[in-house]
């Protein structure tokens, strides 16, 4: 299972990640900070989740692998 | 008490002052060898603590706005902005008003096209000759590209459309002008400096032309205006105009000018790799489609080389902050005053982090290695934390697009020894040693 971690200390608002995984990652407008829409997403959105990881301009965000 | 890194060059005085003119990274490097993650060094009045790896370096880049500034650690950048020009914003509030006007994500897909048509343009009197090599100096090339690029996205099409090679001549010199003596005396009468502040009254002199010619030809409808015309609506001066878009364009000129250089450089050192990204692109491309398309997307082998290009040859290799409140670094309490800094050229290379760190091995990205997403706080480039640059995702985008153009139409071979290929550190901002000569023929396909 896969869970999504977005670190707002780093988060620039870019919102890079709405585009490769808009599912996954919102952003609040008021806080001009990325959103984790859904915290484990299903095993099927991996590649776009891994796609904003590897994208995000400011190096916040990060999967992380969870048993069960 | 943090301890103090060795003297391979003598104090004249000034303490490490005078290594840092002449070989700054053997200092970093000894740093972290005597020193461990956090050691000292002594630069004019001030004590500078260095620290790396990824524990310190996550200290020093989460760091608080509050308890670190940034202006203050750079004072060679005062007389190349302009000594009259004082912003209203601080650089972390001027950062993010770039990024909300010119580095927008829904304005990517513009510049991309836009950096396409300028190299093209630079490389129109290239030729057609498939059988005759030709040679350009690349320091020169990409200096004068990344002028004309920064200049057309970050300040406007009509702006740029003004520019020659004169510009980039002369934006060369305020960088040249960045020697380290800055630390004790940022107008200190030495030649970089004389001829620094030269061509910063040049570079007035030709934004005051342009600002004439405006005036002259009066008001335009508001889609062909440009940050220029703004600033004329306001009576801003030519001088103060200057120190805006020198300022706005400083961060994005010699460090893409450099990237793009070393990438050539490195992918001609290693023809395998040269030859993985070329057969990427022709694939790529093959279904005609546009440059300021695929340059947004993902092209993993040229990343992965683009990535390791910049491990190795970060463009800026020290990131300074002066310390405004006490903090605590690496268990050591730092007292206001003190210079904190990390380097991306020391980081970048920790053995522990990047196996062969000395090795170019872009497959260090590829799954599962990922070695830039694996070491957060010291594969650093482009520094790390908040304040991480803000342009990089542009940089990237101009790289793949640079090298979508040039590397689909021409073929490179090195013009002079591979390892005579090295960086003159004597200053602060850091650029190709000259000669850097590369011979290039149209690709016969």
């Amino acid at each position: 299972m896969i869970r999504a971690v977005a670190d707002l200390d780093l988060c620039q608002a870019h919102q890079m990640c709405q585009a490769e995984a808009p599912d996954v990652f919102g952003f609040d407008d008021d806080a001009d900070r990325v959103v984790v829409l859904q915290e484990h997403p299903d095993e099927s959105l991996r590649p776009q989740v891994e796609a904003a990881v590897r994208y995000c301009p400011a190096m916040a965000l990060a999967i992380e692998e969870e048993n069960g | 008490m943090i301890p103090e890194v060795s003297y391979a060059v003598p104090d004249d005085g000034h303490g490490h002052l005078a290594e840092m003119r002449v070989d700054p990274i053997g200092l970093f490097e000894r740093v972290r060898a005597e020193c461990g993650d956090v050691g000292r060094f002594r630069l004019a009045d001030k004590d500078v603590v260095l620290v790396s790896g990824a524990e310190a370096n996550e200290q020093f880049f989460r760091a608080p706005d509050s308890t670190l500034d940034q202006a203050a650690a750079y004072p060679f950048m005062t007389p190349i902005f302009g000594k009259g020009v004082v912003f209203d914003a601080s650089p972390e509030e001027r950062q993010q008003m770039l990024k909300n006007q010119a580095l927008r994500g829904d304005m990517m897909r513009g510049h991309a096209s836009t950096i396409e048509a300028e190299i093209r343009r630079m490389v129109a009197d290239w030729g057609d000759a498939t059988d005759e090599w030709r040679e350009i100096d690349i320091l020169d090339f990409f200096a004068e590209l990344t002028i004309y690029t920064t200049s057309s996205c970050l300040i406007g099409k009509p702006f740029r459309e003004e520019l020659d090679s004169s510009f980039a001549h002369h934006y060369h010199e305020l960088e040249r002008g960045t020697d380290a003596i800055a630390y004790v005396d940022p107008y200190a009468d030495i030649e970089s400096f004389r001829r620094r502040d030269a061509a910063r009254e040049r570079l007035v002199e030709l934004v005051q032309g342009i600002i004439d010619k405006r005036k002259a030809r009066g008001t335009v409808p508001r889609e062909e205006r440009d940050l220029l015309d703004v600033l004329i609506s306001i009576d801003m001066s030519a001088d103060y105009v200057t120190g805006i878009f020198i300022s706005m364009m400083f961060a994005g000129h010699h460090t893409s000018s450099g990237t793009a250089s070393w990438a050539l450089i490195e992918l001609m050192r290693h023809p395998e790799t040269m030859k993985g990204v070329v057969a990427e692109l022709d694939e790529l491309y093959a279904d005609g489609s546009e440059v300021s398309f695929q340059a947004l997307r993902s092209i993993p082998v040229l990343e992965a080389a683009l990535k390791e290009t910049l491990r190795l040859h970060p463009p800026l290799i020290i990131l300074m902050r002066v310390v405004q409140e006490e903090i605590e670094l690496a268990g050591h309490r730092i007292q206001p005053g003190t210079v904190v800094a990390a380097s991306p050229r020391v980081s970048n290379r920790i053995a522990d982090d990047f196996p062969d760190p000395e090795l170019f091995d872009p497959s260090r990205y590829l799954d599962p290695r990922q070695e830039d997403l694996q070491n957060r706080w010291t594969w650093i480039p482009f520094g790390a934390g908040k304040h991480r640059c803000v342009g990089n995702a542009f940089a990237m985008m101009q790289m793949k697009a640079i090298f979508s153009v040039i590397l689909r139409d021409y073929e490179f071979e090195t013009a002079q020894p591979s390892e005579s290929y090295r960086d003159d550190v004597s200053k602060m901002v850091i650029q190709l040693e000259q000669p850097c000569r590369v011979r290039y023929r149209r690709r016969s396909r």
